[in-house]
């Protein structure tokens, strides 16, 4: 079928257990983001050490495209410094936002390449971003402060 | 002999079903709770408009213009009969959206109809086009929101109008029909208590009126709003029907042109109603083609289609009692309930199940449908829903219970 290009394989498993999807009590900032057309929230908080992600938690409902994309972006991201992370969630976006020219670079983004046949289904691209833009959020208000 | 219509035959008078969807399937359209689909007789109405009688609605002194400004009011001939009105109560908007801001901006722009502690009164299953217009006008009038509370099974708790109506009750804004759950609210206790207070009560009737046979003088209310695009109609075009006397005692809401008697550079006066409250030229095109919209369902016969989607929907509750892990919000028997079906499947995301379902042809809505306070009071963020009209049967039915079925297989739940 058409849609085994959304759901593949690694996509479910990080859907059926997904990484990092506990809070963090000690944390350098939290946000809260809402998919406002479906209704799902996220909580996601980071704590910085060093300019770098030292650990990344979530929490939240959402579709299988969002829960694993943020597991994925959660693995990705942990150790990152500021400046990569800002990097791979430019990199993710425009796989996501390509309708299907960008297929994304594993060695770059490493499971979450396995999202790009998202970007040929338009009604699920907010959903793949979901957590992708609460991160960009939390680190944008980071670097104001 | 069943209430059936013959859907076959219908079917044929809606060029969309000859679509071929995802995976080369027939288009299972479940999803006219949001918007329904075109009979061709709407479609080449609203063609037909711009081919030949094109030119502005009570303007001008060409052909054009008087075969425009006449089959246009004969839309508004048509829709009044229809809901069993005078045709200058009729008021066409841009959607009902539109039309319940108008009522709401109206009042606040009239002296003395809602004050500072007086009271609205909604209920907890409003769609959020009868809930934030009210909530606005609360805000910027310093007036109190209530609502009716909705219980578990779905119904309003209409133990709770005793408190909640009083003397301050100026105003009740109620739906004929749960956009989430189906649930017909019974109205009239709700408008006898009203008018006990003499409060204004204005009804959504979006989901009731496509399919109930509606007679809104009979019904007793002040205004009653609906939208063309969902029985059948074009978008673009909302209707507002009030009550001769509350129209003319309201102040309008968009000023313009052609809404007005007379203008100079300080201030200007009121054309009577309904031009009054129809500033700007109207969607034309969009009111023609509804009124061929109306001449199809009278072809067809309201009582007939209230009695094919009652025994349709009987069918649905029993067939989706049989999907094991599904659970039905809302009504779970056929009493007082129409054809909108809202679940959860074995933990599966709405979103994730309307796109597997989507791949069989099957077009469902997913999300909080407008209704967020709803959706919170059942604990949930979102439900898949599946809603019906004339050209739905059985096998569209079994379609959607062969569609669940694979998508528990899908997710492996």
């Amino acid at each position: 079928m058409e849609i085994d290009g959304l759901y593949q394989e690694v996509i479910l498993d990080h859907y059926r257990n997904p990484k990092h999807k506990n809070l963090l009590t000690n944390f350098s900032i939290k946000v809260h983001h809402v998919n406002p057309s479906c209704g799902d929230e996220q909580d996601l908080a980071i704590r910085v050490t060093k300019n770098s992600i030292s650990e990344i938690g979530w929490d939240g409902v959402g579709c299988s495209i969002s829960q694993a994309s943020t597991s994925m972006l959660s693995e990705l991201v942990t150790g990152a410094t500021i400046t990569q992370a800002f990097e791979l969630i430019d990199e993710f976006s425009q796989m996501i936002l390509s309708k299907g020219s960008n297929q994304g670079d594993e060695e770059v983004l490493g499971d979450a390449v396995a999202l790009n046949g998202v970007s040929k289904f338009p009604a699920r691209v907010k959903c793949a971003l979901l957590g992708w833009m609460a991160l960009k959020d939390a680190l944008t208000q980071l670097r104001e402060r | 002999m069943n209430n059936f219509l013959d859907v076959g035959r219908i079917k044929n008078d809606f060029p969309i079903f000859k679509k071929r969807m995802r995976n080369g399937s027939r288009l299972v359209y479940l999803d006219s709770g949001a918007t329904t689909q075109k009979p061709l007789s709407v479609i080449e109405a609203e063609g037909n408009f711009y081919k030949e009688i094109n030119g502005a609605v009570h303007r001008g002194s060409h052909l054009l213009a008087e075969a425009a400004s006449e089959a246009f009011e004969n839309s508004r001939e048509l829709v009044a009969e229809f809901i069993g009105a005078p045709s200058q109560e009729v008021i066409f908007t841009k959607s009902a959206t539109e039309s319940l801001n108008l009522l709401a901006y109206s009042i606040g722009n009239t002296k003395n109809v809602l004050s500072n502690g007086d009271e609205i009164l909604v209920t907890e299953m409003e769609h959020h086009a009868n809930l934030i217009p009210w909530q606005e006008l609360a805000r910027r009038t310093g007036a109190h929101l209530r609502w009716i509370p909705v219980n578990s099974q779905g119904r309003l708790d209409y133990e709770k109008l005793n408190e909640l109506l009083n003397f301050k009750t100026k105003i009740v804004a109620i739906t004929a029909q749960s956009n989430v759950l189906g649930t017909l609210p019974d109205l009239n206790p709700v408008i006898k208590l009203a008018r006990e207070f003499g409060a204004l009560v204005f009804v959504d009737g979006c989901q009731a009126i496509p399919h109930q046979p509606t007679d809104v003088l009979k019904l007793g209310v002040d205004a009653y709003v609906f939208s063309a695009h969902k029985m059948l109609g074009p978008t673009g075009v909302g209707v507002l029907w009030a009550k001769s006397e509350l129209l003319n005692r309201l102040e309008p809401f968009l000023f313009g042109g052609s809404m007005i008697e007379s203008v100079t550079m300080e201030r200007s006066t009121w054309a009577p109603i309904p031009r009054k409250f129809e500033s700007g030229v109207p969607n034309m095109a969009g009111v023609i083609a509804f009124g061929a919209a109306i001449r199809y369902l009278k072809s067809i016969g309201m009582e007939k289609i209230d009695a094919h989607l009652d025994e349709l929907t009987t069918y649905t509750l029993g067939r989706l009692s049989e999907v094991s892990a599904l659970e039905l919000f809302g009504p779970k028997d056929n009493s007082a309930r129409g054809g909108v079906f809202s679940f959860s499947l074995a933990g599966i995301h709405p979103h994730d199940v309307g796109q597997l379902l989507d791949q069989h042809g099957i077009a469902v809505r997913t999300g909080h449908h407008c209704a967020w306070p709803l959706m919170k009071k059942f604990g949930l963020t979102g439900t898949t829903r599946a809603s019906l009209y004339l050209y739905n049967d059985k096998d569209d039915i079994d379609a959607l219970v062969f569609g669940l079925n694979e998508t528990k297989k899908y997710f492996k739940v």
